[in-house]
């Protein structure tokens, strides 16, 4: 056995082999690896424009101290038809298939772990806007296998639906309920003409939630809920820069942030 | 010595022939058609597409994935191509605002070729839409 002298490759001649096949492997041009982001744009000598601004801090303010006026649901109605949200209405169960991205939440549900006996009943009986906090610390990110769910360096929580692949880890791990699974093809709660054509909606399996209109703000817009509420009572800007009307606010006024406690240092805040 | 050699091997060259049948199918008859579809440019030349038409051609998924990460990750809207000319990275506003026909041009090639993109799950043509 093992004398080379058989029909047979014996065990030396196989192990040769197999170095060399692996040494071949590794010599093999870098044309045969995948291509990384932004190495064929290189290969074309163009330059990116714009993208994220490192130094930045996103954050949102929402103003409580003023009632949203009965029944307005500007934001969320403006949100939806920016971002191609769909919506099931013909479901028994209205919130069963439900795909939210800015919603209206009771405030005990919002606001736990602060409840107390006697407090502002104006407040506990108010219905409060909602939305991603986009955490500093987000455990959605965490959780995510494929990394479809970030932080961008300027704080936004981005949702690359090209990578999700709708294990909902990231569902399990938000403790705010901003995500929403579509677990029905989205194009059937949506209108046969999309009514924003330039931004694409979602295929079925794909976990979606707010992205703080990253699209506008790279267009130098602020968030469609922002623009479109009349009372004025979101505000959105950058925490990072001590001059910004946000910041103003947060120095002026007493917030609160939803579940503080759990460390995920939310980033949207409540002046209540 | 082979028992039933004649229908062992009649066998055998009627599975041989189906096994080859796709060598076999299409130039004994195949209508001959095989020639690839013409792929309709945009009436309107507006200059040049991002890359020379023959690159454009070979690589546009490359360009178009890369495009995707790039914008989707942050790390820019637009490109600066090396004559200067800046575009958006989008494929249902850059890519379909010149060549709005996709049926006529992504289509019909994607269709010959049987390459099924899940470009279209997600995004799509503006002005189908409106």
């Amino acid at each position: 056995m093992g004398t080379g002298e058989g029909k047979g490759m014996d065990r030396r001649g196989f192990l040769k082999l197999a170095g060399l096949g692996a040494l071949g492997a590794a010599a093999l041009p870098a044309g045969w690896s995948l291509v990384k982001p932004g190495e064929a744009l290189a290969a074309l000598g163009g330059t990116v424009a714009g993208g994220v601004v490192a130094g930045r801090r996103w954050a949102m303010v929402v103003d409580l101290r003023k009632e949203c006026p009965a029944g307005c649901r500007d934001c969320i109605a403006a949100c939806n038809t920016t971002h191609n949200v769909p919506t099931f209405s013909d479901e028994a169960e209205p919130k069963r298939h439900e795909i939210k991205w800015i919603w209206q939440a009771h405030f005990y549900s919002a606001f736990t772990g602060i409840e107390q006996t006697h407090g502002r009943e104006d407040l506990e009986k108010r219905e409060v806007t909602v939305l991603c906090n986009h955490c500093e610390n987000p455990p959605c990110v965490r959780v995510c296998p494929t990394k479809a769910t970030y932080r961008r360096p300027d704080g936004i929580v981005m949702m690359d639906f090209h990578r999700c692949i709708g294990c909902r880890f990231c569902m399990a791990g938000c403790p705010y309920g901003s995500r929403s699974f579509n677990w029905r093809d989205p194009a059937a709660g949506l209108p046969a003409k999309m009514t924003n054509p330039e931004y694409p909606r979602r295929m079925r399996g794909v976990v979606e939630k707010c992205t703080f209109c990253s699209e506008r703000l790279d267009a130098g817009k602020q968030p469609a809920c922002v623009e479109v509420c009349k009372e004025k009572l979101l505000i959105f800007g950058d925490v990072a820069n001590p001059a910004s009307p946000v910041r103003e606010l947060l120095k002026e006024h007493y917030t609160i942030r939803r579940k503080p406690n759990l460390g995920t240092d939310p980033q949207v805040y409540y002046i209540v | 010595m082979i028992y039933d050699k004649g229908k062992i091997f009649l066998g055998l060259a009627i599975f041989l022939a189906l096994v080859a049948s796709p060598f076999w199918y299409n130039p004994v008859f195949g209508t001959g058609k095989t020639a690839p579809p013409e792929v309709k440019l945009p009436a309107k030349e507006k200059g040049d597409c991002v890359l020379p038409k023959a690159e454009m051609r070979s690589s546009h998924m490359q360009v178009i994935y890369d495009w995707r990460e790039t914008v989707v990750r942050g790390g820019g809207r637009s490109v600066v191509l090396p004559d200067h000319r800046e575009m958006k990275m989008s494929l249902s506003n850059t890519c379909l605002g010149c060549h709005d026909n996709k049926k006529e041009f992504c289509d019909a090639c994607h269709g010959y070729l049987a390459v099924k993109p899940f470009c279209w799950d997600c995004h799509f043509n503006p002005k189908e839409q409106v």
